[in-house]
């Protein structure tokens, strides 16, 4: 519901403002807004259950068993709300522009989504790389788990910016 | 990004083509109409196989459709 309001606010936004329209955003720049209002909001929600879950008493924030299965949870959640997302993201398109979205992805989706996947991956590992030196640097087991995560968020972020800058200005 | 060496006059061609929408062409070359804007904008240089596409559908040369300048 939060993700339709969203979507119809952002065309509505859209619509309304004369100095977007001189230059037409495309499906796919406004796919990737909305996939990275999606991704905020996951994750938003993510660290608020985390949260909670600590704060409830019964999880020792220092067992790798609490932090391995609040990302395996994070995995299936954060891809099933992306699909919910995107059909939802289709439909108000559809409704608001009374366009198809495109069917296929041509040569230009195709390269501009391998440099995103770069951007992403070089993002990751770069997190990656600062929670093992959270554990070389003798940092609690939390730290290196956070990292870790936020390293995943940051990296799709980069991703989707990337993607959202290159179909902006170009390859 | 920096400007494309490569430029085109598909705008022109399309308008001269019984002024053929983006998306014609798009569905003709069986890319996306934002690939074709994209282009159309020097924001993208197409493969070469593309190129060739584009320059079939209409029904001209490469060079007619695109040019090359060397730094």
């Amino acid at each position: 519901m939060v993700c339709l309001t969203l979507c119809l606010t952002f065309f509505t936004m859209y619509k309304e403002q004369p100095s977007l329209k001189q230059e037409k955003m495309s499906y796919q720049e406004k796919k990737s807004i909305v996939s990275l209002i999606s991704s905020l909001l996951i994750f938003g929600s993510y660290c608020v259950y985390v949260y909670q879950a600590q704060g409830g008493g019964n999880p020792d924030v220092e067992d790798p068993r609490f932090w391995a299965s609040a990302i395996l949870v994070l995995i299936p959640v954060s891809i099933a709300a992306k699909i919910v997302i995107s059909i939802f993201f289709s439909i108000v398109y559809k409704i608001a522009t009374n366009e198809a979205e495109p069917s296929f992805s041509d040569e230009l989706d195709k390269l501009i989504g391998l440099k995103a996947v770069r951007a992403s991956h070089y993002v990751f590992v770069l997190g990656f790389l600062l929670a093992l030196l959270a554990l070389v640097l003798h940092q609690p087991l939390s730290v290196m788990f956070i990292v870790l995560a936020l390293a995943g968020f940051l990296s799709e972020v980069a991703g989707l910016l990337t993607q959202l800058y290159l179909y902006r200005k170009g390859v | 990004m920096g400007k494309s060496p490569i430029s085109n006059n598909i705008r022109k061609l399309r308008f001269n083509n019984g002024e053929m929408t983006q998306q014609q062409l798009a569905e003709k070359v069986r890319v996306t109409r934002q690939t074709i804007v994209a282009i159309e904008a020097g924001k993208y240089s197409p493969s070469l196989e593309l190129a060739f596409r584009i320059a079939v559908a209409f029904g001209l040369p490469l060079e007619d459709v695109f040019t090359y300048h060397p730094e």
